[in-house]
């Protein structure tokens, strides 16, 4: 029988068998469940204990949340509507939430920093998006004045006289740079130091007198909740960012002085608890400043917070320029761009980008961590439920504030998590 | 290279300074000292000048004097009549024992939770990443305060557990009792005891030093086994059986000092309006240990997944096709090369720990911060002193644990030759 023969063999199939769904056992959810849930002995233990630990959790919680009351003005007009079963007494979050989110902000002015979160957002818009009119920008820059102004009302001049410092920072730099950089970065650092310290003042009163227009002044003992931890995380992040940079930079730096006063700053910063520093600015930093000066707390704290967050921000960033290639550097050197221009152009985008979860990591770090002003007396919202509890009508009450309050952040800081993975996402260049 | 031309020596002039590269740093630096020392006058200036007007001196003597106030978590002798020095090293060995408590638990949760993340099980990864992400994003001042309501407020009074019918029961055989105040629980106690060792500043329990002495000789020992196991299968191919001589060696020694010394528990029990007898665990401290150690758990469990993510697939698939086992492939193949991810980033998070630790004060454990930065402030008016002191020490803590840290990193890291 020859091979080549195909007559003579027994049987070849001529034609394409059609597609066929796979037998019933081996396809759609019961497939799924047999290997997700239950492919071996060790994996149906799991899922037995995972479902019972759901089952205890819905049968624990359950009830308790279906059982809601939400019209109560106090826990034992509560009790008596649920008439004693179990159940989350929310009236405290409907009588309450203005201050949960407020403090004691005054009431009729509410509209200040709820506006001053829509244009935080807005103003955030072209920085965290890049199909919003570049434009918007403008608005960004103006926005730290813009939100003071809102929050803490007082004289308009303020502001402005503080802005104008930039302005007039920016032209020295102009004028200066044309005998050399150095000095213009030296006159960009201060002439607007001296604006600051010697015209500011003078010029905000004299404007005041002859025009005196502005915002209701609200005092800053009056601000609290969910506020107070947005104005402190917000500004120590934004603040934190650009020190972070310098500092990491300066960590970097061949410079060896310079090196090892960032050194130690870093370490000594991240060596001790945040809460020692607040207690520091709460308690002692009316002996580093000249006798008679008076800060307000908020600032006090927002500038602890922005020096704690600018060390692990260095650190972050130093991780970055780490991981660069060094051929980077090489390349701007060969390209002859100076230190600043390679810094700006070539090895900061590359070394952000790297750094992009660290840096979110930084940032929800420090925003829970504004929940510590509650020890220095700044009633945020741990401070606030507490405050509410103190209240006859309310005392006794726990799960549902803190579930209020856990859930705020967890918004946030979600939210920011998940903002950073899309921006990473966006940003990878690399073709894997 | 005999063309090279020497450079022209050119003469110094001033704008050098500025515009050549290689004074300029100089410059540069001189400036930036020159800045920072006047920084440095005016903050040394202006608290001098404060602390004069205040009328008060610098001066850590008020250490040595009478703190008259009670710590009622205590680990070593203290009465109110004790020095401040003495309070704050109450406080100091509070912060340290609470550390070390957190540690372990949040690196046994991480472990786990980060392990089963990764599981095929679909239930159980998901369980755990909402557990990761709602511990993560919210802040651990909160979770210490809700642990330390659930313990105050959820758990039964000492009296709920008397009478005929009693609305609690004691855990484990009548032996453990979770109560509003606390969690009393069984404690060692030895009736033909060694007696204390005195080192000047606290008591150590010589019964205490003698068996981590028997352990630790039984480490040791236990190795010498496995090496003598080792040389015995090199030379004749058999392993000889050694699990039970393992056992004997381990526990052995320290068994029969155990029933030499008298060793019983002492249980707690019911009386008049509170437990007596037994360890009292207090709520501060289990908010604490509970609240720093589940919300550092979570983020350990994603240092633990992104470790094992990172070892390349060829690894494992590799030792696969070597025939090694699923679990000799993770203990051999897997682990050793993720440790080394794993590692640098856990430093991170016991020192995140220790510093946390100074959150005590929300439920009011006695740590560094409530005694040293607390009330011996409050009681002598020291604010710079004590501050400076407290943050001192925890540099001190932080330094210590991350050079540590280093040493045993720079040992597993990857040795390129």
């Amino acid at each position: 029988m020859s091979l080549m023969d195909k007559s003579t063999l027994s049987y070849v199939r001529k034609d394409m068998l059609p597609e066929q769904t796979p037998p019933l056992a081996q396809a759609g959810g019961h497939r799924w469940v047999r290997d997700n849930l239950f492919s071996g002995w060790l994996n149906t233990i799991l899922t037995l204990a995972s479902i019972y630990v759901v089952y205890a959790a819905i049968m624990a919680i359950g009830p308790w949340l279906m059982n809601s009351v939400w019209n109560a003005e106090s826990l034992t007009e509560c009790r008596e509507i649920l008439d004693g079963t179990a159940g989350a007494c929310w009236g405290v979050i409907k009588a309450r939430w203005h201050q949960l989110l407020f403090g004691f902000y005054p009431e009729e002015l509410y509209w200040r920093p709820v506006l001053t979160l829509i244009l935080l957002f807005v103003s955030l818009a072209p920085v965290l998006f890049p199909n919003v009119p570049r434009k918007l920008l403008y608005l960004s820059a103006a926005f730290p004045f813009i939100g003071f102004h809102l929050l803490w009302g007082g004289s308009i001049w303020l502001p402005i006289t503080a802005a104008a410092g930039f302005v007039v920072g920016f032209f020295a730099y102009r004028f200066a740079k044309v005998v050399s950089p150095l000095i213009g970065v030296g006159a960009a650092i201060i002439a607007p130091v001296l604006w600051w310290l010697i015209v500011a003042g003078p010029l905000t009163e004299a404007l005041a007198s002859i025009l005196p227009i502005g915002l209701e002044a609200v005092r800053s003992d009056r601000f609290g909740g969910f506020m107070i931890s947005l104005i402190i995380g917000f500004s120590g992040i934004s603040l934190s960012l650009p020190i972070g940079i310098l500092l990491a930079l300066g960590r970097q730096s061949d410079m060896i002085f310079v090196k090892s006063v960032c050194v130690m700053f870093i370490e000594f910063i991240r060596g001790v608890p945040l809460i020692t520093l607040l207690f520091t600015a709460s308690l002692l930093l009316n002996y580093f400043l000249p006798p008679g000066t008076s800060f307000d707390l908020i600032l006090r704290v927002i500038i602890m917070v922005t020096v704690f967050a600018s060390a692990y921000m260095a650190e972050v960033v130093r991780g970055g320029l780490a991981a660069l290639p060094n051929g980077q550097y090489e390349a701007a050197d060969a390209l002859g761009l100076d230190y600043w221009k390679a810094q700006r152009l070539i090895i900061m985008p590359q070394a952000l980008k790297i750094s992009i979860p660290g840096i979110v990591n930084t940032f929800i770090g420090l925003f829970k961590d504004t929940t510590l002003v509650v020890f220095i007396g700044l009633l945020d919202p741990i401070g606030l439920s507490n405050a509410i509890r103190a209240d006859s009508n309310w005392q006794g009450i726990y799960w549902e504030l803190f579930i209020f309050i856990g859930a705020l952040f967890f918004i946030f800081c979600f939210g920011m998590s998940r903002y950073s993975m899309s921006l990473e996402r966006r940003l990878k260049t690399d073709h894997r | 290279m005999a063309t090279t031309s020497e450079i022209p020596h050119k003469s110094f002039r001033l704008s050098m300074l500025l515009y050549d590269t290689r004074y300029r740093s100089i410059t540069i630096q001189i400036f930036f000292l020159m800045l920072l020392m006047l920084g440095a006058a005016w903050l040394v200036d202006n608290t001098i000048s404060n602390l004069q007007t205040l009328g008060k001196d610098f001066s850590f003597n008020y250490l040595f004097t009478t703190a008259g106030y009670d710590i009622n978590q205590r680990l070593i002798e203290y009465t109110s009549q004790s020095t401040h020095a003495r309070a704050a090293l109450v406080g100091f060995l509070n912060t340290i024992l609470l550390a070390v408590l957190a540690c372990v638990l949040a690196t046994v949760l991480g472990v786990i939770a980060g392990v089963l993340r990764l599981s095929k099980n679909w239930i159980v990864s998901r369980l755990m990443t909402i557990y990761v992400e709602v511990f993560r994003n919210i802040p651990t001042l909160l979770w210490i305060i809700i642990f330390g309501a659930i313990m105050t407020e959820s758990m039964p009074a000492p009296n709920a557990f008397r009478g005929d019918d009693p609305s609690a029961s004691m855990l484990f055989n009548e032996s453990v009792a979770i109560t509003n105040r606390g969690i009393y629980a069984p404690e060692p106690l030895f009736s033909r005891s060694l007696g204390n060792l005195d080192i000047g500043i606290f008591l150590i329990s010589i019964d205490l030093l003698a068996i981590i002495a028997l352990i630790v000789a039984g480490i040791y020992a236990n190795r010498k086994l496995m090496v003598h196991a080792t040389k015995v299968q090199n030379a004749t191919g058999v392993r000889p059986t050694t699990w039970w001589k393992t056992l004997a060696i381990l526990f052995g020694p320290a068994i029969v000092l155990l029933v030499a010394l008298g060793f019983h528990l002492g249980y707690p029990s019911l009386q008049g309006f509170n437990f007596q007898g037994g360890t009292h665990i207090r709520n501060s401290l289990i908010a604490m240990w509970l609240g720093l150690g589940i919300y550092t758990g979570a983020f350990i469990a994603e240092i633990v997944r992104s470790g094992i993510l990172a070892i390349s697939k060829g690894q494992s698939e590799a030792a696969f096709a070597l025939g090694l086992q699923p679990t000799l492939t993770t203990r051999l193949v897997i682990l050793p090369q993720a440790l080394r991810v794993i590692i640098p980033p856990l430093i991170s998070q016991y020192l995140n720990i220790t510093k946390n630790t100074s959150l005590a004060l929300a439920v009011g454990y006695m740590d560094m911060r409530s005694t040293l930065g607390g009330i011996s402030i409050n009681q002598t008016g020291r604010e710079l002193e004590g501050m400076m002191l407290m943050m001192l020490i925890y540099l001190l803590i932080s330094l210590t644990i991350s050079g540590l840290m280093n040493v045993y990193n720079s040992k597993i890291k990857l040795k390129e030759r």
